[in-house]
C-alpha cells in the first residue's frame, strides 16, 4: 500500500498504526510560533472501534491501509462464522462473530449490512438504521390498556429482547431503531 | 456546480476592511511609515522549521517570502527609520484551522528599543483591537515552571522526553531537545492559557533565538532576545530584538542548514543581500510579525480561519 504523509491525513483516510487498521477521524496543525510543526491525529481503531489520540511530527508518513466498505447480503450461520454475499458478484464472506459483534441482534436474511473488509476479510459489520424482525416470545398483551402507553419486554428471531408497547403480540413483526435497540413502530405490510 | 462563495461573510469582511484601516491609521498616527517590498524574491529561508513556496522563474527559482524580514531590513538599514508592512506571507504546508498556506502578516520595526519595549507596544496595540483589559508577561523559564511544574532551560534531553512522555502519553520517537521543546509548548503550555487573555513569553532559550540576539539572563545564562504573543493559547506574533551581526547570522544560517541536511530538507543559501545590509550597518531595533488573520479570528470569535478568509486555501 501507499504511504501517506501528514498532510494528506483527511478524514475517513485508511491507514496503519502499530499494525491496526484505522479511520482517521481528525487532524490538527500544530505549531508553536517558530520551531516544530506537530499534527494531533483522532484515529478510529477499525477492529475495537476505540478511538486513538496521537502526535506525529508533521511530514511523518503511516502506511495506508488495505481497507474497504462493502454493501454485502447476509446470508445464514453455521454456528462459528456468518456468512454475508455479494449481491452482484455473489461471492462469499465469512465473518467472525467477533467482526458481527453487537449486530448479531439485527441480524435477518437477505438484508443488507455494510461491511469493513481488511486484507479482504470482514472486520465489522453494521447494520441498517432500522430493521424489521419478528417476536418469538412475548407475554399477551392486555386489552384497554394501549392507552396507557405502558411496555413489556419481547424476544426477537436473534434472540434480542427489546421493550414494545402492551399492544404488540407474539408472531407480529416490528419495526426497531437499531442504533438505540428502540420500537419505532408495527412493521410495514410485507 | 463548485463551491465559489466566500468563506467569510459579509460583516466580517467588513471588519477585516476596518481592521486593516484602523491599523494603518494606529501607525500612521505613530509616525512609522508604510513599506512594501517584494514577496518573489531570489533568496529563500533557512530555519528547518519552515519551507518556502519555489517558484520557477525562467532560468533560476524564486522564493515566496515567508515574511518580509529580510526585505525590510534591508530598508532599515538604508536608513529609512520606523516602518511597518501590511502583506501576504507563504508558508509550504502550514494548513489547519489556525493555519493557511498564504496568509495576511502585520510587520513592523521600531529604532532604539529592545524585545521588552516592544512587547509593551504590541501588547497596547492588540489589546486595544480586541478590548482585552491588559496582558501579562512570562518569561519562558517561569511560564514552563508554571504549567508543567518543571525548569526547562538547563533539562537534558532525556529528562525533556520523560516531562512529555508523563504528560502526553505516546509521543514521536526520537524528537531532538528543541522539538521536544516546542512539543511540550504546543501541547502542554498553549492549552494550558488558553483562558488567560493576552500573554507573552519572552526570553527563550539561546538555541531557538532565530533572529534574535543572545543576551544574559539575570542567572547570567545566555538567552534569545524574543518574544511571542499569545491570545487565548493562539500564538498571534512573533518579536525580536534584532540582531545586526553579519558574522552571527552568517554562522546560525549554516547551522539550519547542517539541520536542513541531517533531516533530508534542501539547502537554502543565505541571502547574502541581507548580509551585506547588515554589514553595512542596521541600526539598533526591535520588530515583530503578526497574523492579521488569527487577530481577526479573535475578535470575531471565529474558530476556524476559513470563517475569516474570503477565500481559504482549499476555496482559493
Amino acid at each position: 500500500m501507499a504511504n501517506f504523509s501528514t498532510n494528506e491525513f483527511k478524514s475517513g483516510l485508511k491507514v496503519m498504526l502499530d499494525g491496526e487498521p484505522c479511520s482517521i477521524l481528525e487532524n490538527e496543525f500544530v505549531k508553536p510560533g517558530k520551531g516544530q510543526a506537530f499534527n494531533r491525529v483522532k484515529l478510529r481503531n477499525l477492529r475495537s472501534g476505540r478511538v486513538w489520540d496521537r502526535t506525529f511530527k508533521s511530514g511523518d508518513s503511516l502506511e495506508g491501509a488495505d481497507v474497504l466498505d462493502v454493501e454485502l447480503e447476509y446470508s445464514y450461520t453455521d454456528g462459528e462464522f456468518f456468512y454475508f454475499m455479494d449481491p452482484v458478484s455473489f461471492d462469499q464472506h465469512a465473518a467472525s462473530a467477533d467482526a458481527v459483534g453487537d449486530t448479531q441482534k439485527w441480524l435477518r436474511e437477505q438484508e443488507k449490512y455494510e461491511v469493513t473488509l481488511y486484507n479482504g476479510g470482514p472486520i465489522t459489520v453494521s447494520p441498517p438504521n432500522f430493521i424489521e424482525l419478528e417476536i418469538t416470545e412475548t407475554d399477551p398483551g392486555l386489552k384497554g390498556d394501549t392507552a396507557q402507553g405502558g411496555s413489556k419486554p419481547a424476544t426477537l428471531t436473534t434472540g434480542a429482547v427489546v421493550r414494545v408497547p402492551l399492544f404488540i403480540s407474539q408472531g407480529e413483526s416490528i419495526r426497531i431503531d437499531t442504533r438505540t435497540g428502540d420500537y419505532v413502530s408495527r412493521a410495514s405490510k410485507n | 456546480m463548485t463551491d465559489w462563495r466566500p468563506g467569510a461573510n459579509h460583516v466580517i469582511q467588513r471588519q477585516r476592511a476596518a481592521l486593516l484601516a484602523d491599523l494603518r491609521d494606529y501607525f500612521a498616527k505613530q509616525r512609522v511609515m508604510e513599506v512594501e517590498t517584494p514577496l518573489l524574491c531570489r533568496a529563500g529561508v533557512s530555519d528547518p522549521a519552515l519551507e518556502n513556496f519555489e517558484v520557477p522563474c525562467g532560468h533560476e527559482m524564486r522564493f515566496l517570502q515567508t515574511s518580509p524580514e529580510y526585505a525590510m531590513k534591508r530598508l532599515l538599514a538604508a536608513g529609512s527609520g520606523d516602518i511597518f508592512q501590511i502583506c501576504k506571507a507563504f508558508r509550504w504546508e502550514e494548513q489547519g484551522v489556525r493555519h493557511n498556506p498564504e496568509y495576511t502578516l502585520l510587520e513592523w520595526y521600531r529604532l532604539g528599543i529592545d524585545h521588552y519595549q516592544l512587547a509593551r507596544e504590541v501588547g497596547e496595540l492588540v489589546a486595544a483591537v480586541l478590548e482585552r483589559p491588559g496582558w501579562q508577561i512570562w518569561s519562558w523559564q517561569a511560564i514552563f515552571q508554571e504549567v508543567l511544574g518543571a525548569g526547562a532551560h538547563a533539562a537534558p534531553r532525556e529528562e525533556l522526553e520523560a516531562l512529555a512522555m508523563g504528560h502526553l502519553g505516546e509521543i514521536p520517537l526520537g524528537l531532538d531537545r528543541d522539538s521536544l521543546l516546542d512539543l511540550l509548548m504546543s501541547h502542554c503550555v498553549e492549552p494550558a492559557i488558553n483562558d488567560w487573555g493576552i500573554v507573552f513569553i519572552i526570553d527563550y532559550p539561546a538555541s531557538q533565538a532565530a533572529l534574535a540576539q543572545q543576551i544574559l539572563d539575570v542567572a547570567g545564562e545566555p538567552r534569545g532576545a524574543r518574544f511571542e504573543c499569545y491570545v487565548d493559547g493562539t500564538e498571534l506574533a512573533n518579536g525580536y530584538w534584532e540582531c545586526g551581526d553579519a558574522a552571527e547570522l552568517r554562522a546560525r544560517f549554516a547551522e539550519d542548514n547542517s539541520l536542513r541536511k541531517a533531516r533530508g530538507q534542501s539547502d537554502r543559501r543565505p541571502d547574502e543581500q541581507l548580509l551585506d545590509a547588515l554589514t553595512a550597518g542596521l541600526p539598533p531595533c526591535a520588530g515583530v510579525a503578526l497574523g492579521v488573520d488569527r487577530l481577526l479570528a479573535l475578535k470575531t470569535g471565529a474558530q476556524d480561519l476559513d470563517a475569516v478568509l474570503s477565500f481559504a486555501w482549499s476555496r482559493s
